[in-house]
């Protein structure tokens, strides 16, 4: 029986596994919204802006590991996907995004709604297409699934045209991927995994990076048998948060331009870095000739464009982090713990440190609602300090809990990222944690956070602007703070209650346990808003050009 | 330094605006790109001429290799490969130089393709070294329109760049 391509779009996502979609519709997309209409095992989460669908399918698909799908019609739809879409490329999330496109026969003529989205995505998808024939359907979302799934995960975009979208076509979903151009390479080489077995098994100080790719490709178990076999601590990239539990004593935390004190100091001093699922990007390196001046590098990643792109390595392994883990654990000897643990130990005493004025601090709220969830929670941040002091201070202990963006460092995602996050995982606490100004660039999505009953909790912090780029004007602006104070904040008290959303304002120290207590017992959603000192700057900082070990207030 | 690759890619629309848009995004550099089908219908080859280091020319040799839709990048050797370009060129041609230029083209052996009154057209195939030494000896008549197809290159001998088909 023939059926419309849009129809086999949506046959061909249920084929997929796909459960949920997070999307917006639009004319040139209404076909496959009229076929999702029949779908009985898809649902359809209407966000209130395309970003924010973009948004929820990374967060959907970073917590469960599975592709997060949205869709979105021609035109503003479709950019308004694209800081998503980028988002997600940058810390290789594994989404499909759908967009309607105008009739072929009107394609390049700037008709109504028409954008080469496409074109505009090239550069920040894995890859991407325009659907040309209605009977390529079935094998576009096929492969689509296991491009951005397999190698190193990343957004695929599909463009449909309208009139593709109603051909009839025969369906049939293909059984395989072939694909003569794009075979990701998975198992390390034996050589290679040797060599750096045995770097490891010589190294007297030697430490792991572990980076985004460890969540991504589930190696936290392979990461923690290799470290605590040869006593080997271990420092993460903020992609690599979760990890590796931050509460083991061989845990050095973030390393980086805002790292821990004793990560940055014990990879300066390392004689060996392991860097599994890294990229070396510039927030974590510092000054790359200052980056483990005395040690040799060894770089696991499954992208080999990665290898040698920033850092060059003494060993590198292209292959699946948890394979290449696996294999090199077989290889390494057990190892007592050694001076350099005694080391470890030692510079661990020096921890992050911030003063307590009479005032609320950031810092202190974030360290009390550790301790409250005890690591077992789902948290969302924003982009700002209030993103710096969680990835510094919230002990995270459970492999993707830390759910941020890194790479591209996007305000706004956090909430909507939150939404996804609580449908892959719906029986978890899922917390956002968002400055001010990020709060203020998606605060629509609270509508579909209530729409969908979902228990989403929120702490606000307000400092009444834009903390993190105050900073960077006050050390390299001469303190010339321009445009980072907002001459008005909502009521985010009664805004939030204007959507039947249960909140509270705190402003002291003493109202902060009772006020979390009930942030986290709260059914539904709840915000609290913390007024908080704009003034509160993130310690230590790496500035531009230093090596990470030169820290102010470090 | 100058790297010549072979890319092997999909005979699919948008590929050449993928590789294009890789090179710009980048800040590679590109000489020359050439681009047409191979004896499959269903394979293109790029010759692309690379301006860059070592470390420049792995960059983009690993970046070329993540997109889809190519299947094979091949550095070419120069000592192991032949490269030829295409040039037509339309130079002044008053009748009383006329002979003397033909002369030129003769030692050349670059083809006089199209006489009017006042100009001609030469064609000339040859590598990179030959072609700029040409422009320059007719560069005092006038020249008053170049285009050049870009490098393109093979292997000498037994060496074949293709798809594996077993891969
Ligand atoms: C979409 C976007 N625009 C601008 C920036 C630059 N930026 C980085 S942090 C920041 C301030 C964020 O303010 P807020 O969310 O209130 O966090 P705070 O630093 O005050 O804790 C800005 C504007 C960004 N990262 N993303
Ligand atoms: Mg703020």
């Amino acid at each position: 029986m023939e059926i419309s391509s849009a129809e086999a779009l949506i046959r061909s996502l249920e084929i997929e596994g796909v459960s949920v979609v997070f999307g917006y519709p639009g004319g040139a997309i209404l076909p496959v919204y009229d076929s999702l209409f029949h779908s009985k095992k898809i649902k359809h989460i209407l966000t209130r802006s395309e970003q924010a669908a973009a948004h929820a399918a990374s967060g959907y698909a970073r917590v469960s590991r599975k592709v997060g799908v949205c869709m979105a019609t021609s035109g503003p739809g479709a950019t308004n996907l694209v800081t998503g879409i980028a988002t997600a490329y940058m810390d290789s999330v594994p989404i499909v995004a759908i967009t309607g496109q105008v009739a072929t026969s009107l394609i390049g003529r700037d008709v109504f709604q028409e954008v080469d989205i496409t074109g505009a995505t090239a550069p920040f998808t894995k890859h991407n297409y325009l659907v040309k024939k209605a009977e390529d359907v079935p094998r576009i979302v096929k492969e689509a699934f296991y491009i951005a799934s397999t190698g190193r995960p990343g957004p695929v975009l599909i463009d449909l045209p309208k009139d593709v979208a109603e051909t009839r076509i025969e369906f049939k979903y293909p059984e395989q991927v072939v694909l003569r151009g794009y075979k990701p390479k998975t198992n390390g080489h034996p050589l290679q995994i040797s060599r750096a077995a045995e770097a490891i098994n010589k190294a007297q100080r030697p430490v792991i990076c572990a980076g985004g790719g460890v969540n991504s490709a589930g190696a936290e178990e392979e990461l923690l048998k290799l470290a605590e076999k040869a006593h080997i601590p271990v420092a993460t990239s903020l992609m690599g948060i979760g990890a590796f539990p931050e509460d083991h004593p061989l845990s050095l935390g973030m390393l980086g331009m805002h790292g821990t004190p004793y990560a940055n100091i014990a990879v300066t001093e390392s004689d060996l870095i392991i860097a599994a699922g890294a990229r070396f990007g510039d927030r974590l390196t510092g000054r790359v000739a200052g980056f483990a001046p005395n040690a040799k590098i060894i770089h696991i990643d499954i992208d080999p464009a990665e290898i040698g792109k920033n850092v060059k390595p003494d060993i590198p392994i292209v292959g699946d982090v948890k394979l290449v883990l696996a294999e090199i654990l077989k290889e390494v000897y057990p190892k007592q713990p050694t001076e350099w643990n005694s080391r470890i130990a030692e510079l661990k005493k020096k921890t992050i440190s911030y003063d307590r004025t009479s005032r609320l601090c950031p810092q202190e709220v974030i360290e009390a609602l550790s301790a409250k969830t005890g690591g077992d929670a789902i948290i969302t941040t924003e982009v700002g300090s209030h993103q710096m002091w969680v990835a510094q201070l919230y002990k995270f202990t459970k492999p993707r809990t830390f759910i941020s963006s890194g790479g591209l460092g996007t305000m706004g995602y956090g909430l909507p990222a939150a939404i996804g996050a609580k449908f892959a995982k719906p029986d978890k606490n899922v917390i956002n944690i968002c400055g001010d100004g990020s709060f203020q660039m998606n605060m629509a999505e609270l509508a579909t956070a209530v729409e969908n009953n979902l228990s989403l909790k929120m702490i606000l912090f307000n400092n009444r602007g834009l903390g993190l780029v105050r900073q960077l004007q006050e050390f390299y602006c001469e303190k010339r703070y321009s445009q980072v104070h907002f001459g008005f904040v909502p009521d985010f008290v009664k805004l939030a209650e204007s959507y039947g959303i249960k909140a509270r304002r705190i402003d002291s120290r003493e109202e902060l346990d009772g006020a979390l207590d009930e942030l986290i017992c709260e059914k539904g959603c709840f915000l609290l808003e913390c007024i908080v000192d704009i003034n509160e700057n993130v310690y230590p900082m790496v500035l531009n050009g230093s090596p990470i070990n030169e820290m102010i207030g470090g | 330094m100058k790297t010549t690759l072979s890319v092997l890619v999909e005979n699919h629309p948008g590929v050449l605006s993928r590789v294009a848009g890789l090179f710009s995004r980048r800040g590679f550099n590109i000489d020359s790109l050439a681009v047409g089908t191979t004896e499959n219908p269903e394979i293109s080859r790029m010759t692309i001429v690379v301006d860059g280091d070592e470390y420049i020319v792995e960059q983009v040799k690993k970046q070329l290799n993540k997109l889809v839709d190519v299947i094979k990048v091949s550095k070419i050797i120069p000592e192991e490969s032949v490269s030829r370009e295409l040039v037509l060129i339309k130079v002044d041609a008053e009748p009383q130089v006329r002979s003397e230029i033909i002369h030129i083209a003769e030692i050349f052996r670059a083809n006089i393709v199209d006489v009017s009154r006042k100009s001609m057209i030469i064609e000339l195939t040859g590598d990179k070294d030959k072609v700029s030494a040409f422009e320059e000896l007719l560069k005092p008549f006038g020249i008053k329109e170049l285009v050049r197809t870009g490098v393109i290159a093979v292997n000498r001998g037994n060496k074949t760049i293709k798809i594996e088909e077993d891969e």
